[in-house]
C-alpha cells in the first residue's frame, strides 16, 4: 500500500547531524581554529572578503570554516550576512598613491621612482611540493624587517600622466556617486562604476576565464601590466561633526592598473587606454583578471566593435555573480517532477502519434 | 518519530532577527515595488533584491516577496511541487516560522498568504488571500532573446512576434506547441508574462482569480503581479487553441479525475501509479471518502 | 513650511516594524481592489501617532508606513503652513522636493489643489514604475451606485463597481482618460478620508 511521503522535517534535521560530522572529520584530529585559518590560510580568506564585499577577516575565516573550505560557500554565508548590517556611511576614495607598499611591480618599465619591490610571493617560486610541510612544530620563519621605503612611490599612471601618454580618468560631470548594485538593480547599458562593482564581486574563476578569452583574440586590446601594487591603505571618513577627514584603520588592497591598446583620433592625439582591479588582500589573479575585463568591457565606451563575450556587459555582468550561478544551476536539484511530468505525457503522446501508421493522404 | 516529538521540531521565533528577517529600509523598497507591479499588471518591476540564507534560484525572490508582505496575524502556507511536505517546502516555512513566528498551515482554505514554487492550489483560492510565486525566469522572452535590453524593448512597444513565431515553429515542427509548463500568458491584454513553471494544467486558475497573486525572481531581481479579476490567457492560435494536459489514470489515493497527478514509478520493472500533485487536496478528499 | 523643535515633533509609530507592515498591508488591498474603501487599523501604535496638521490619519500613516530616504516627496500648498512636511522628514528620512515632476509620492491636502496630471512623473515605456503615487486627501467618499457615481472596472474589479470621491474636481476623470493613453506609463492614486484609504491604480477604467 503505498504512502504519501513524509518525514521533510526530520530528514532536513538529519541532514544538519549529518553535515556537522562531515564538517569536524576525524574528532580524533585537533579542531581546526578560526584564527589558524586567519593566519594560515590567508589568500583563502582574501577572496572570501572580495568576493563577499566585506572586509572582515575573522568573519571570512569563520565561514571558510563553516563550509569545510568550499571558498564559493564560504562567499555566500558572508554576503548573506553582509545582508543584515547597516549602512553606517561612506568612506573617501582609496588613496592607493599613498599605499604602504609590501609588493610593487610593473611590467612596462624596467625601472621607475620606488623601485620593483618582489615582495611575498609566489611568482618566483618553483612549483614543487614541500613535503616538509607534512610535519609540523617546525620553527616559525623568522619575521624580515622590511627595510624602510622612504622614496615616493608615485602610481605608474600618474608617471605616465606627466606627457598626457596615457587617457585621463576624470569623474563624470558632477562627480555623481557611484552606482550602488547592492541597493538597486542594474539597468543595461551600465555605467563603468556599477561595471566595476560587479567585477570586484565576480567570481574570480569565471572573471579569469573572461579575462584569458581577450589574450587569445577574443577581443584583444594588447595590455601591459602598468603597476600592480600590494600593502595597506588608510580607510578615511569625513564626520558630519567634525568636518575633517579621519582615519578609522587601514587595510590591505591589491590593485593593478593594466595600459592598454592606444586609440587616437583627428581630433585627439593617440593616448594609451586603461584597464583598472581592486580586491581586498594579496590577490593580484583576481586583480588582474579585473582589469583585462574592465578594458573589454569599456569597448562601448570607446567605440570599439563588439565581437567577444568579454565585451558584452550583460553577458558578463549577468553570469559573475557565484551566488546566482552557483545558486541556479544548483537548484536543478531540487524537486522537478511536477514540470518533468508534463513533459513526460507530452513525449509519450508525441511518440504515440509518430508510431501511428500513416493515412494515405496525410502530408509530410 | 512520534507526533509530539515532531511538534518539538517546529523552530521558534529568534528575537535576534528581525521580524521577517529582512531590515526595514529593503522591505520598503520591496513594498514599493510590489504596489507598482500590482498597478501595472505583468510587468516586470526591477527591485534591488538582497542575498538571503537561501541560495539563489532556490526561492529567494518569493521569500523576499513574502517577507515583505507578511504580518503577525497571517497564516502561512509553503508548497513545492505542490506539496506541504517537500525538503525545500518544508525548509522555507521553517524559515519563516524562526524569523516571523506566524501560525503555519497546510490547509489551502486557512491559509491568509500560500507562497508556492511550480503549482498553484487545486483548490479554489478566495479574495484576501495572496499567492506568492517563486520565479527562476521572469523574462518569457529569455530563451528566444536573453538579452535583457533587448527584451525590455519588445515589452514596451508589444512587440511579441518572436513569442507567437516560436510557438508556431513547434507547431509546423511537432504539431503541438511544446511547451507544457512556465507556458507564456497575456495578462490584462498588455504584457506577455511568465506565470513560472506552472504545469500549463494551472494556467487556466490564473485567470480572473479572486486572489491577489505576487511573482518573485530574487536572481533575476524582478517582481510582478496579477491583481485578483484580472484577465490572464495562455496564447494559442484560432485553430490550435490552448489546451490542458489530461490524465487517463485517476488518483490511486482519493480518486481525483480533476487534479493534477503525480507518476510515482512502483518497481524496476517500470510499473507506476499516479496520485495527486497537491497533497492537502489529496488529503481532505480521502478524509471526506 | 513649519519646523517644529525635536521636543515638540510629532509622534511617529511605536512599533515601526509593525504598523508599517499593517499599514503598508492594507494598501495593498487597497490597490489590488481599486474603489474599496479599507479602514486602517491604527490602534497597533500604542501610543497613537500624532498626526500632523491638514492631514488625514490614513494618509499621514500610509506614507509612514512606505517613505523612507530613497524616496522624493512633494506636498501642495494645503500643508505650508503644517509641520506635516518636517514629520515626514523627521520620521522617514525622505527627501522634499518643491518640484512636483521629481517627486516619487505627492500628499495632496485638499482635492481641489490636485496639479494636472502631466506635472508628476509618467514613467516611460521601459521602466512605467518611474511614476508617482499620489496620496489625495478628499472630503468623502461613497460606494453606493448613484447619478454621480463613477463606475469602475479593470484589474482588482469582480465585474463593476461604484464610487464617488467628494472635493476632486470634475476634470479629474476625463483628465486621468486623457493620460491613460500613455499606458501603461500613468500615476497611481491613494484616496483618503480620515482613517480610510481607497487605491485607483492606473489600469483601472473609470466611467464617470
Amino acid at each position: 500500500m503505498y504512502v504519501a511521503v513524509k518525514g521533510g522535517e526530520t530528514a532536513i534535521l538529519n541532514s544538519y547531524e549529518l553535515l556537522a560530522q562531515q564538517r569536524r572529520g576525524d574528532p580524533n584530529v585537533p579542531e581546526l581554529s578560526v584564527a589558524q585559518i586567519r593566519q594560515q590560510l590567508r589568500l583563502s580568506v582574501d577572496r572570501v572578503m572580495t568576493e563577499g564585499s566585506v572586509y572582515d577577516p575573522q568573519l571570512a575565516a569563520l565561514a571558510i570554516k563553516q563550509s569545510a573550505g568550499d571558498l564559493v560557500e564560504a562567499i555566500f554565508l558572508l554576503r548573506a550576512y553582509r545582508a543584515t548590517l547597516p549602512r553606517l556611511g561612506y568612506t573617501q576614495p582609496l588613496n592607493t598613491a599613498g599605499m604602504h607598499i609590501a609588493r610593487r611591480i610593473s611590467a612596462a618599465f624596467k625601472d621607475l621612482p620606488g623601485g620593483q619591490v618582489l615582495g611575498p610571493t609566489y611568482d618566483y617560486t618553483q612549483r614543487l611540493l614541500d613535503f616538509s610541510l607534512l610535519a609540523t612544530g617546525k620553527a616559525a620563519p623568522e619575521a624580515r624587517t622590511a627595510p624602510v621605503n622612504n622614496e615616493p612611490t608615485p602610481r605608474v599612471v600618474d608617471l605616465l600622466n606627466h606627457e598626457s601618454l596615457l587617457e585621463g580618468q576624470l569623474p563624470e560631470e558632477g562627480d555623481p556617486d557611484p552606482f550602488d548594485l547592492t541597493r538597486q538593480p542594474v539597468r543595461f547599458p551600465a555605467n563603468r562604476s556599477a561595471r566595476l562593482q560587479n567585477l570586484a564581486r565576480a567570481d574570480e574563476g569565471f572573471l579569469l576565464a573572461m579575462a584569458y578569452s581577450t589574450q587569445r583574440g577574443y577581443s584583444e586590446s594588447h595590455p601591459f601590466v602598468g603597476e600592480i601594487r600590494f600593502g595597506t591603505v588608510d580607510v578615511c571618513i569625513v564626520p558630519e561633526e567634525l568636518g575633517f577627514e579621519i582615519s578609522v584603520g587601514d587595510i590591505p588592497v591589491t590593485e593593478c592598473q593594466m595600459i592598454n591598446q592606444f586609440q587616437g583620433s583627428q581630433t585627439q592625439p593617440p593616448q594609451f587606454t586603461r584597464g583598472y582591479g581592486l580586491a581586498f588582500g594579496h590577490s593580484e589573479r583576481k586583480a588582474m583578471a579585473m582589469a583585462l575585463v574592465d578594458r573589454a568591457l569599456r569597448a562601448d565606451e570607446l567605440g570599439e566593435t563588439v565581437t567577444a563575450p568579454a565585451q558584452m556587459q550583460e553577458f558578463v555582468m549577468s553570469h559573475s555573480d557565484s551566488l546566482e550561478s552557483s545558486g541556479f544551476v544548483q537548484h536543478l536539484k531540487l524537486p522537478h517532477y511536477v514540470d518533468f511530468q508534463s513533459e513526460l505525457e507530452l513525449v509519450r503522446k508525441m511518440r504515440q502519434s509518430h508510431a501511428l501508421p500513416k493515412d494515405d493522404h496525410a502530408s509530410e | 518519530m512520534p507526533l509530539n516529538e515532531l511538534v518539538e521540531l517546529a523552530p521558534v521565533r529568534d528575537p535576534q532577527i528581525n521580524f521577517a528577517y529582512l531590515d526595514e529600509r529593503t522591505k520598503r523598497m520591496i513594498r514599493r515595488a510590489i504596489l507598482k507591479a500590482v498597478a501595472i499588471p505583468g510587468y516586470q518591476v526591477p527591485f534591488g533584491s538582497r542575498e538571503m540564507p537561501l541560495p539563489y534560484g532556490w526561492g529567494t525572490g518569493g521569500i523576499q516577496v513574502t517577507a515583505s508582505i507578511i504580518g503577525p496575524s497571517d497564516v502561512l502556507k509553503v508548497i513545492d511541487q505542490g506539496s506541504d511536505d517537500t525538503v525545500n517546502a518544508v525548509n522555507i516555512r521553517r524559515f519563516f516560522q524562526r524569523t516571523t513566528g506566524v501560525v503555519v498551515t497546510t490547509d489551502t482554505t486557512a491559509a491568509s498568504i500560500i507562497q508556492t514554487r511550480h503549482r498553484i492550489p487545486e483548490t479554489p483560492l478566495q479574495e484576501g488571500q495572496v499567492l506568492v510565486y517563486q520565479v527562476p525566469v521572469p523574462e518569457p522572452m529569455q530563451r528566444l532573446e536573453p538579452r535583457e535590453e533587448e527584451t525590455r524593448k519588445l515589452h514596451a512597444l508589444q512587440e511579441y512576434g518572436l513569442m507567437h513565431v516560436n510557438l508556431f515553429e513547434d507547431l509546423a515542427h511537432y504539431g503541438h506547441i511544446s511547451s507544457t509548463y512556465d507556458y507564456p500568458v497575456l495578462v490584462n491584454g498588455r504584457y506577455i508574462m511568465s506565470p513560472s513553471p506552472i504545469p500549463k494544467f494551472d494556467n487556466p486558475k490564473m485567470h480572473q482569480n479572486p486572489a491577489l497573486q505576487l511573482f518573485g525572481a530574487g536572481r533575476e531581481k524582478r517582481i510582478y503581479a496579477v491583481p485578483p479579476y484580472t484577465n490572464v490567457e495562455s496564447l494559442g492560435f484560432e485553430d490550435h487553441p490552448f489546451e490542458v494536459q489530461r490524465w487517463q489514470a485517476v488518483c490511486e489515493l482519493c480518486g481525483s479525475n480533476e487534479s493534477f497527478l503525480d507518476e510515482v514509478i512502483m518497481d524496476d520493472q517500470g510499473k507506476k501509479m499516479f496520485v495527486c500533485s497537491d497533497s492537502d487536496y489529496c488529503g481532505k478528499r480521502q478524509v471526506a471518502a | 513650511m513649519i519646523q517644529p523643535s525635536l521636543k515638540d515633533m510629532g509622534r511617529g509609530f511605536s512599533n515601526p516594524t509593525l504598523c508599517s507592515q499593517a499599514v503598508f498591508r492594507q494598501s495593498l488591498v487597497a490597490l489590488s481592489l481599486p474603489g474599496q474603501p479599507q479602514a486602517l487599523d491604527l490602534s497597533l501604535s500604542n501610543p497613537n501617532m500624532q498626526v500632523p496638521q491638514n492631514a488625514h490619519a490614513a494618509a499621514a500613516a500610509l506614507l509612514l508606513a512606505l517613505l523612507d530616504q530613497d524616496c522624493k516627496v512633494w506636498l501642495s500648498a494645503g500643508f505650508a503652513s503644517s509641520d506635516a512636511a518636517a514629520w515626514l522628514r523627521f520620521h522617514t528620512g525622505c527627501t522634499l522636493v518643491t518640484d512636483a515632476s521629481q517627486a516619487d509620492f505627492v500628499w495632496v491636502a485638499d482635492a481641489h489643489e490636485l496639479p494636472a496630471f502631466e506635472n508628476f512623473a509618467q514613467g516611460n515605456a521601459q521602466y512605467p514604475e518611474q511614476s508617482a503615487t499620489c496620496v489625495v486627501q478628499v472630503l468623502d467618499f461613497d460606494s453606493k451606485p448613484s447619478q454621480d457615481a463613477w463606475t469602475l472596472s479593470g484589474p482588482g474589479v469582480n465585474g463593476t463597481k461604484h464610487l464617488k470621491l467628494v472635493g476632486l474636481s470634475d476634470n479629474f476623470v476625463s483628465e486621468r482618460r486623457n493620460s491613460q493613453v500613455h499606458a501603461p506609463c500613468g500615476v497611481d492614486f491613494f484616496f483618503t478620508h480620515k482613517q480610510s484609504l481607497i487605491g485607483l491604480p492606473r489600469s483601472t477604467q473609470v466611467k464617470d
